[in-house]
């Protein structure tokens, strides 16, 4: 019997059923795999949901919503926070128009779940209507900013510089505010707390250890010997002790190295923390990205008669920084994810928001579960959309070297 | 000819690579040394004006203060040098627990994520997604506070075969202990195993070289069998019995018992890192590409023969290297610990420095302590990398 | 050599070592203004090597290189000089891939000579006009073909509008389709009087476009000449027996 070859097209994707034999009961051993399988989803699913819905006392996580956003930060005061908010989801909406593919499915998750939180019945006293205006505005600030970023006038470079001059109004002049000043009186960071306080130390983290991540990378490359071993020494000290001693160091121990008069805030001195633990690990991936430049880029420079520092700020960190972007969004996940370190060394970030609330009422105390449960959830929100959007972007800097 | 060649002029200083290159090099030593001066110099006199000490003798003094658990013998009229080791031992105790079960558990959860299995395979990458995107701590939170604390009384202990019983106040185990000739049996056991070991590597170079079936199975696995059991007869047929936890009032006594401290941040550690290293494990494997295990079934070989002389080996070359980070990491993070209550190196070395007030000394001693880990690893990472690069040539 | 003043390559008893390996045992050359002199030699002749100490990629350790009257020496300024001076075309092209095609050709003129952006863009589009791609500059490097990719290198170097253009190995890593497209740019470039030092194999180039020819091997000068003498009437052994084994490819 001939036969015949069908060259006239692929074959016809399979059927449900075939499928199913495919990948769940192709012999005895796969579908004993499925069968196990399909009792731990049950009995996973059966538990975890019955608890979500009849045993689970969820009171202490809706209680006070405005905590785990700003932590103590004056009620009176409210306005700041709240038009940081505006300024940063206007901005996340501009960097979907521009970014499309990396930040949509992160601002629409965002619009909707601001929308939800605009109108959903708590019942408690903080969340007046004039609040919940104030977050509906926030979906509207969103495409707002989607619609002008979509533009073609706008850039990235737009975006960024935005994104820099923003962030570093909210947090340097918005939120802590200056002496004296009658509008925007100062707040001290120790009422800092939530939300606010692990993206600041998470955000403020890694961009502060990014121009101090390529000075030590460059460092260790370079031919000068005392900064070259004072590189080594700094990366792997750093990178050889766990964050929590670096946390402690910098808490306690850093007083004794300043001069006896300076004083600095608990926040900035975790943060101070948190930047130098990032930058050991930024400056071993942008090691990594300085290694892949081939030294013809380097002696091509030099042939066209750019000095040793233009070489390097026009042909090689260009490239290398380019090529480590993936391997610096990983790192910025772990950070944040390191951020509720600081809860043990009596910072009210999200995690300590969290231990507060359960403290503040005995019958919160045997809550544990559904308050971390809540908390892990909201780290894991946000991880996952990043690491979804590092995978993506790692995809698309693979194909065609530009 | 040579007339348009000058006589060679004086190249001024400043513009000369040779002293320019000098230049950098000591500007840049004084600005790093005199950073590194201006610290000491801060250090100092703030040390000074707060009497604050540096020597290291009160090491020697008592501690004073109790650890709820040790393997090591320990109590409160003991040194702070005794202290902190039996942080350390602590420390080392639930990384390198943490680190077999981890790998194993990692095991799993990779080969699953390879599986064909759709199920299976999704199962592995929920278990992953959820572990990789939650911060550790709130891990280590969640089982402590909501598992390992939430455990029933010690009247109503959940009793699981051994007998093991499971409550509140930990993890009791039945646990095998030596009796007085017990000795005998254990010696003879773990020289059967290196033997067997030894005679199982042995035997299987002599088969790849001379091509000879040496029986390497049936005779490692007899070595394993015959020399426990002369032990066992040797030891007059009694080398062990089990030390069976009874309740007694309201609490166990006897048997093996765990903490529940030591519980959760073992389990959080090993859950967590296990993520990790099914990653590891799926690109490892992965990278072997299809192409070589062809090529090896085209040769002849047989399936198992495919899996073990050729994936497994390429794969560990790429696996190793990030596993053992992660080992590393797994020791690192232990030092969460303090945040439930189990008094590992970092959690002593903070009591330390409440009881005795000596924060800069004990700080540089912990941070030493881990540094030397770490150095340990990278040490035994970088012998294993210039081995497989010696293979490779 | 009859009027010294016009040679614009001096290079008297060069010596170079990589470590103890003796790369360059006293090399001797002049070349003249709007001269074309081809190197040719075996790998490792260290043919590669001198060409690159003329703008000082590789340090010489002995001898002098004076290129225009400028001397090299530990000098940056007069480096600085000689490199404004030289254009470099090497064999793996080296375009900066982050950057566009008139980017990598402007970078140079904008941030070392200091030319206001139109000008140079001017110039860069009269340049690729002239090596034949002027529908390309907006295209990032990796777009471009082989062929297309070496004859911007080539557009790079003379936005600098150098005196003497460097050629180390310019189609060794071309497909040989794409070899035709880029010797017809370097013959064009010769003929229009510039003063070209060129390391190649390409015989049929030197024989229709250069002066002198050197032939280098284990760090020496073997023989050198006008083509016709290398090609007809080589008085070496080895200059023979290599040029036999190129030419009978």
């Amino acid at each position: 019997m001939i036969v015949k070859p069908n060259t006239q097209s692929p074959p016809d994707p399979p059927g449900p059923v075939a499928w199913l034999i495919k990948n769940l009961f192709s012999n005895w051993f796969n579908s004993l795999l499925t069968l196990i399988s399909l009792s731990i989803i049950y009995f996973a699913a059966a538990s975890v949901l019955s608890w979500v819905f009849t045993t689970a006392d969820w009171r202490p996580v809706v209680g006070a919503p405005l905590l785990y956003l700003i932590g103590q930060y004056p009620r009176d005061q409210m306005w700041r926070p709240g038009l940081s908010l505006w300024l940063i989801m206007f901005l996340i909406g501009m960097s979907w128009g521009v970014w499309e593919k990396y930040v949509k499915a992160f601002a629409i998750f965002l619009a909707i779940l601001l929308g939800i939180f605009a109108i959903v019945p708590l019942e408690t006293a903080t969340i007046t209507l004039g609040v919940r205006a104030a977050f509906l505005i926030n979906p509207v600030l969103i495409y707002l900013g989607y619609l002008i970023g979509k533009n073609k006038i706008v850039n990235g470079q737009h975006v960024i510089t935005l994104w820099i001059f923003v962030s570093s109004l909210i947090v340097l002049v918005l939120l802590p505010g200056f002496e004296g000043i009658p509008f925007l009186p100062k707040v001290e960071t120790t009422v800092w707390g939530g939300l606010l306080v692990t993206l600041l130390l998470a955000v403020g983290g890694i961009v502060l250890s990014f121009p101090i991540g390529v000075l030590l990378a460059l460092g260790r490359r370079s031919s000068l010997p005392v900064v070259k071993i004072f590189s080594i020494l700094f990366i792997e000290v750093i990178r050889g002790v766990p964050l929590i001693t670096i946390l402690f160091m910098f808490s306690i121990i850093l007083a004794l190295f300043l001069p006896a008069e300076s004083r600095i805030d608990r926040v900035l001195r975790a943060l101070i923390g948190m930047t130098v633990f990032s930058a050991a690990y930024m400056a071993e991936n942008v090691r990594g990205g300085l290694q892949s430049i081939p030294p013809g880029q380097i002696e091509a420079a030099r042939a066209i008669g750019l000095n040793n520092f233009q070489t390097m700020v026009l042909i090689v960190l260009p490239q290398a920084l380019r090529a480590v972007i993936p391997s610096i969004v990983g790192q910025f996940i772990s950070l944040f994810k390191d951020t509720t370190l600081v809860v043990i060394v009596g910072i009210n970030d999200l995690l300590g928001i969290g231990k507060s609330i359960l403290g503040s009422d005995p019958e919160f105390v045997r809550l544990q579960a559904e308050m971390y449960i809540f908390i892990a959830l909201i780290f894991w929100v946000f991880s996952y959309f990043m690491s979804q959007a590092s995978l993506k972007l790692e995809k698309t800097l693979g194909v065609g070297v530009r | 000819m040579a007339a348009n060649i000058q006589a060679k002029e004086k190249i001024p200083v400043w513009r000369d690579e040779r002293y320019l290159s000098a230049a950098t090099q000591i500007i840049s030593s004084i600005v790093v040394l005199g950073l590194l001066y201006w610290m000491a110099e801060n250090f100092t006199e703030i040390t000074q004006q707060r009497g604050i000490s540096l020597s290291y003798k009160f090491l020697s003094e008592p501690a004073g203060f109790p650890i709820s658990e040790s393997t090591i013998p320990y109590d409160p009229t003991m040194s702070f040098g005794r202290a902190f080791l039996v942080g350390l031992v602590n420390t080392l105790n639930v990384s390198v627990i943490g680190i077999i079960f981890a790998t194993v558990l990692g095991f799993i959860i990779g080969l699953a994520r390879l599986s064909s299995n759709w199920l299976f395979n999704r199962l592995a990458v929920a278990y992953i997604e959820f572990h990789r995107n939650i911060p550790l701590l709130v891990l280590l939170f969640l089982w402590y506070f909501a598992v390992f604390n939430r455990l029933p009384s010690v009247k109503d202990s959940i009793v699981l075969p051994g007998p093991i019983y499971l409550n509140l106040r930990g993890l009791y185990l039945t646990w095998p202990r030596l009796t007085e000739t017990g000795n005998i049996f254990l010696g003879l056991l773990i020289g059967g195993l290196v033997l067997a070991i030894l005679a199982w590597n042995i035997l299987i170079r002599i088969r790849e070289r001379t091509g000879r079936e040496t029986y390497y199975v049936p005779i490692a696995f007899g070595l394993l069998i015959i020399f426990p059991l002369i032990g066992w007869f040797a030891a007059g047929g009694n080398p062990i019995w089990l030390d069976v936890p009874v309740l007694e009032g309201f609490n166990y006594k006897n048997g093996m018992r765990l903490t529940p401290e030591f519980g959760a941040i073992l389990v959080g550690l090993t859950t967590y890192t296990a993520a990790f290293i099914a990653e590891v494990i799926r690109g490892g494997i992965q990278a072997v590409q299809l192409g070589q295990t062809e090529a090896a079934r085209a040769v002849g070989l047989r399936k198992t023969h495919v899996l073990r002389l050729i994936v497994i080996p390429q794969a560990m070359r790429i696996i190793i290297p990030p596993l053992i980070s992660q080992y590393l990491n797994l020791t690192k993070n232990s030092s969460l610990a303090l945040a439930i209550g189990y008094q590992d190196l970092f959690a002593i070395g903070k009591v330390t420095i409440n009881q005795a007030g000596r924060a800069v000394p004990v700080f540089i001693m912990v941070m030493v302590t881990y540094l030397m880990l770490s150095l340990i690893t990278s040490f035994i990472l970088n012998i294993y990398n210039r081995r497989i690069q010696f293979v490779e040539r | 050599m009859s009027q010294d003043n016009e040679s614009i390559i001096v290079a008297r008893d060069v010596h170079k070592w990589y470590g103890k390996f003796h790369a360059l045992k006293g090399i001797n050359m002049d070349v003249k203004k709007r001269e074309v002199v081809v190197i040719f030699g075996p790998s490792g002749s260290g043919k590669s090597t001198f060409i690159r100490t003329i703008n000082r990629l590789e340090v010489h350790q002995r001898g002098q290189i004076v290129v225009d009257g400028i001397e090299l020496s530990h000098d940056v300024r007069n480096i600085e000089q000689v490199r404004m001076e030289t254009g470099m075309v090497f064999q793996q092209f080296n375009l900066f891939p982050h950057l566009t095609v008139m980017q990598n050709i402007v970078l140079a003129p904008v941030w070392v000579r200091k030319w206001p952006q139109e000008k140079a863009e001017e110039i860069a589009n009269e340049l690729l006009e002239r090596v034949g791609i002027p529908e390309q500059a907006e295209k990032f490097p990796g777009q471009l073909s082989g062929g297309q990719q070496q004859r911007v290198a080539i557009a790079r170097a003379l936005a600098m509008q150098p005196k003497i253009m460097l050629f180390d190995e310019p189609t060794s890593a071309l497909d040989p389709e794409m070899i035709k497209e880029v010797l017809d740019v370097m013959v064009d470039l010769a003929k229009s009087g510039m003063t070209m030092l060129v390391v190649t194999h390409e015989m049929g180039f030197a024989r229709a476009v250069a002066d002198r020819m050197f032939f280098f091997d284990q760090g020496q000068i073997v023989e050198s000449g006008a083509p016709e003498e290398i090609f007809q009437d080589p008085k070496e052994e080895r200059t023979k027996l290599f040029l036999s084994q190129i030419l009978s490819q």
